[in-house]
């Protein structure tokens, strides 16, 4: 019986070990960026053999950081706000529609989630050398609202699907036109759904390079390609600075979206 | 608006998605397909010259090879650890499942250059681990740890690691505890309950989450130029690299091309077994 014991205690002690090797995993690389920011050497050295906020002072005189991470803000706050927009109607025929085509333009629109955002950077660049438009800051937009449709079309889906159908039901057969439906029994029911998409949105396109790396023109440069230069070449000590600071507004910004939209549910 | 024609008229509220979509992605995806085709001796014949000639180089071939071996390491290394931490989130107490939902979802909101860049302060010459083994006497001079197919492994695992661990955990949620005590109570041990009920039981998370990690492992562009440096050239890299520095675009194409149809029908392989699986868990 001992023996059964310890084949069961065994069983217990190797997933609580994996486990918890799971959570030092995921934490782990957090923490490392925090403490790397406060470096006091003009390399990156761990654990720093000083500590300062020089690497952050370092950041209000990089122009082309500064002028980066506007532009970061710009593209991914308009690809965004066109993403909602284009999105949240077809979440609407979506949501409800059984048909064939539903579900073939459903996939669709979801595809960009899991095909090389690399191949489809190159693919738009060809599309617009074909037509002769030139790379801007617009292009660039176009090519980030592909990334951002399919992150706020799943959580505005998810929410649309909690949508009791007879809320819309006893609306319109009290006489409310469709568009005061909309406004008054829908948008309540899934702003939470949409915000918490249209943040995950805005952090991808905030982040993402593989597009970008195509779309943007000369001089059009976004935050995380500045950053992925300055890794390639000499590990400057402004990339801990921008690291540290983008983990610690990313923590404020999840907490504050978990308070008023509650994300962590909405990404479930 | 009477409610007989609303689901009739419903379909035009997604044109404007659609319309968009056949403009910045179809006709791309078609432009792209056009140019892989072309002939490589003469640009105006359809021909599939550019595809023979990335199955006869080793090179590319070698290159499709690994990022797919790449990609199967990953999601192997992501269910080893992600699938003992849903099972934990499973038996967890309310508070502690809030606490563990934000350790995965955390990682999963912040930038994959920052966390990348975590990995080159892990991993590099000065980095944490050299540094713990030079100081424990353990090496003499400091490993390359960087620039490793192990480092990108292990880098990915832990960037994918909350897209294997959120479909496990909506899996262990809709698990009945009663199975798992019937097995007990009919004298079952802690390992055969384990591999005869709990695992079969939640292997369509498994294979959701397997499809997550893989399909975005095989194409992180960042983190394997970043991690495995210019020496480990995977199918994202060579992209840009005939694209970019070699300028040439037809062969670019066909490398996505070839990319793309690879992650489509893993997917819809993933999508079947999934399918499969639903049946054989409910069953």
């Amino acid at each position: 019986m001992s023996g059964r014991r310890l084949l069961d205690a065994s069983f217990y002690a190797t997933m609580w070990a994996l486990a918890l090797a799971a959570i030092v995993l995921l934490v782990a690389p957090t923490l490392v960026v925090l403490i790397a920011a406060f470096n006091d050497t003009p390399t990156i050295r761990f654990p720093p053999p000083a500590y300062s906020l020089r690497p952050f002072l370092a950041l209000a005189d990089s122009e082309d950081l500064i002028d980066a991470t506007w532009n970061s803000v710009l593209v991914a706050g308009a690809a965004t706000a066109i993403a909602i927009a284009l999105a949240v109607p077809a979440a609407l025929y979506i949501a409800r529609g059984r048909s064939l085509v539903a579900r073939f333009l459903d996939n669709v629109f979801m595809s960009p989630l899991i095909l090389p955002a690399i191949a489809l950077g190159l693919a738009i660049v060809m599309l617009l050398s074909w037509l002769r438009v030139p790379l801007s800051i617009y292009t660039l937009i176009a090519g980030h609202v592909i990334v951002c449709v399919p992150l706020v079309l799943r959580t505005t889906v998810a929410a649309l699907a909690r949508l009791d159908p007879a809320l819309i039901e006893c609306s319109q057969s009290l006489g409310a036109s469709g568009w005061f439906t909309f406004r008054q029994v829908i948008v309540p029911a899934i702003r939470s759904g949409v915000l918490a998409g249209a943040f995950i949105a805005f952090l991808s396109s905030f982040d993402n390079v593989p597009v970008s790396l195509f779309l943007s023109d000369a001089r059009t440069v976004v935050l995380p390609i500045r950053m992925w230069q300055l890794m390639e070449g000499s590990l400057d000590i402004r990339v801990a600075a921008v690291s540290g600071a983008l983990v610690l507004l990313t923590l404020v910004l999840v907490l504050v979206m978990d308070r008023f939209v509650g994300l962590a549910r909405q990404l479930r | 608006m009477t409610t007989a024609a609303a689901p009739a008229r419903e379909w035009q509220l997604s044109l404007p998605l659609a319309l968009y979509f056949a403009a910045f992605f179809a006709a791309p995806l078609a432009i792209m397909l056009a140019i892989s085709l072309t002939s490589e001796t003469d640009r105006s014949f359809v021909g599939l010259s550019y595809y023979f000639k990335f199955f006869a180089d080793s090179l590319s071939r070698g290159s499709l090879a690994e990022t797919l071996w790449l990609g199967a390491k990953t999601t192997m290394l992501c269910l080893l650890l992600g699938y003992p931490l849903a099972w934990l989130h499973g038996r967890a107490s309310r508070r502690v499942q809030t606490l563990i939902l934000f350790v995965i979802i955390l990682p999963l909101l912040t930038s994959v250059v920052v966390r990348t860049f975590a990995w080159i302060v892990i991993l590099g010459r000065q980095g944490i681990v050299n540094s713990a083994l030079l100081q424990l006497g353990l090496i003499d001079a400091p490993l390359r740890l960087l620039y490793t197919e192990g480092a990108v492994v292990v880098a990915l695992a832990q960037i994918q690691m909350p897209l294997m661990v959120l479909p496990l955990m909506t899996a262990f949620a809709q698990l009945d505890p009663r199975t798992h005590e019937a097995s007990i109570s009919l004298g079952a041990s802690a390992w055969r309950t384990f591999f005869s009920v709990t695992l079969p039981l939640t292997l369509p998370g498994m294979i959701a989450g397997a499809m997550l990690v893989y399909a975005a492992s095989v194409t992180a562009f960042v983190t394997q130029t970043i991690v495995g440096g210019g020496r480990l050239i995977y199918m994202p890299l060579l992209i840009y690299q005939q694209a970019i520095s070699l300028n040439n675009w037809p062969f670019a194409a066909t490398v996505s091309i070839v990319l793309l149809i690879t992650v489509l029908a893993l997917v819809t392989a993933f999508n079947q077994l999934g399918r499969a699986s639903r049946g054989y868990a409910s069953a």
